[in-house]
């Protein structure tokens, strides 16, 4: 009896993101507009946050809506086919449903059945995660072009009275594609994650408790459940604030820099660092943590479009490259860390 | 180990750093967030640097109880010996 021998994938040297698309959803919300809900100011808000506008999606646009946006012109952007996505990835914590994917949905909306899909869940790290899984997948052989979006509705899990985070949160998505590339375009992914901290990030309680408060509320009588505030049943989102602001500075700038040296690039290098954009306090102390010199471009479209955790990265690297287009070509630093806690980090070519 | 006019010295001038209060505004007495105006994120990145300056630790659930500056240098004094 011979033994066949057996065939692996064939692996690649290079990667780069060959197309980036976003979706920025078109109900405006004002400082304005949040001081109804809490005891605030625009100067406070923008003061404390940066934040001056947040985008937010409409009650009929979905997850996969927003994510369908983005791919397409993600995939336009690049000249690539859906027919020839070797996998999609969604990055997202807010598609409404534990099970099916919102993936493979979206694989399905854009043409790209049967490609592999799956949804991450990685919070403000995700885009940077699903990034590091299709750097290794085009890599490792395993899909030869892979569609990566970050997307959420954080809308429809925020209390607008609470005061820890709603207040920053919008809606988006961003996509890009990634394939394979005749020199170097992906860095070296740096990422992890820190559960002993999780509940610096968190929502307020679990969907069996939704099932649990229901209940009770409705053993008390229809009246008991319709005057059950909607904040009490629903889940909403948390955070401790200085907590996950000195995280995300002072370790997340450790994180940056191994970045950096794991791809063999100094800070002056780069033309771009696109960090998370989670508050622009958090984003100006890593600049001055990392010492990046004045020619890097920093970008900052949370001032416009709010905190969107997994889609902000894609989002503000698409303001970034409209705003100057000169800066493709160049290196960015991107890192995203949040909810977990979770963190990852790469150098990139700009497309 | 720093003395506890040399701790308040050094946190004045990290305070200063942060808010561009006048170091001599910075009182064993006065409070962080009610006299200095200090919010919470700020404060961090106080307490991160005085972990630097003062080679010590001062864990984010101590934080909170730092409410004057007084607090603050008596934290940094007992931690450093």
């Amino acid at each position: 009896m011979t033994t066949p021998t057996l065939k692996q994938s064939t692996l690649r040297e290079h990667t780069r993101i060959h197309g980036l698309g976003v979706f920025r959803p078109d109900v405006i919300v004002t400082n304005e507009d949040i001081c109804q809900w809490i005891d605030s100011s625009d100067e406070w808000i923008r003061q404390r946050t940066g934040i001056v506008t947040r985008h937010r999606a409409g009650k009929d646009t979905s997850v996969i809506d927003m994510a369908e946006s983005a791919a397409r012109a993600a995939l336009a952007d690049a000249g690539i086919e859906a027919s020839q996505l070797g996998a999609v990835l969604v990055s997202t914590v807010t598609h409404p449903y534990a099970t099916p994917s919102a993936a493979a949905q979206l694989a399905d909306r854009l043409g790209a059945t049967p490609a592999p899909a799956y949804d991450i869940s990685a919070a403000c790290a995700g885009y940077c995660y699903g990034i590091a899984q299709a750097d290794a997948l085009v890599h490792a052989g395993t899909a030869e072009y892979v569609l990566v979006v970050g997307v959420e509705k954080l809308s429809d899990f925020i209390d607008n009275n609470e005061r820890t985070i709603s207040f920053l949160l919008g809606d988006g998505a961003g996509a890009v594609v990634i394939g394979p590339s005749e020199s170097s375009g992906i860095g070296p992914s740096v990422w992890g994650s820190d559960g002993s901290k999780h509940e610096a990030i968190r929502m307020t309680h679990s969907l069996l408790d939704v099932r649990e408060l229901s209940l009770a509320a409705l053993s008390e009588g229809p009246n008991a459940l319709a005057a059950a505030a909607e904040s009490a049943i629903w889940p909403t989102m948390r955070q401790d604030g200085p907590t996950v602001f000195r995280w995300a500075v002072w370790e997340m700038a450790k994180v940056a820099q191994q970045a950096l040296d794991a791809a063999g690039v100094r800070a002056e290098d780069l033309v771009a660092f696109v960090p998370h954009q989670a508050n622009i306090r958090i984003i100006d102390e890593m600049v001055k943590q990392l010492g990046l010199p004045e020619h890097v471009a920093v970008a900052r479209d949370i001032v416009d479009a709010g905190n969107t955790s997994a889609a902000s990265i894609p989002l503000a690297m698409h303001r970034l490259l409209s705003e100057k287009p000169d800066l493709s070509g160049g290196l960015a630093l991107q890192i995203g860390f949040g909810a977990g806690l979770v963190f990852g980090a790469q150098v990139v070519v700009l497309p | 180990m720093a003395s506890n006019e040399e701790i308040l010295a050094g946190l004045a001038e990290i305070v200063n750093e942060e808010t561009g209060l006048a170091p001599e505004s910075v009182e064993l007495d006065k409070s962080f967030t009610d006299d200095l105006d200090i919010d919470s994120i700020s404060m961090m990145t106080i307490v991160v640097n005085a972990e630097e300056k003062f080679g010590v630790r001062i864990p984010d659930e101590e934080v909170k109880n730092l409410k004057t500056v007084g607090d603050a240098v008596d934290f940094i004094a007992s931690a450093q010996s």
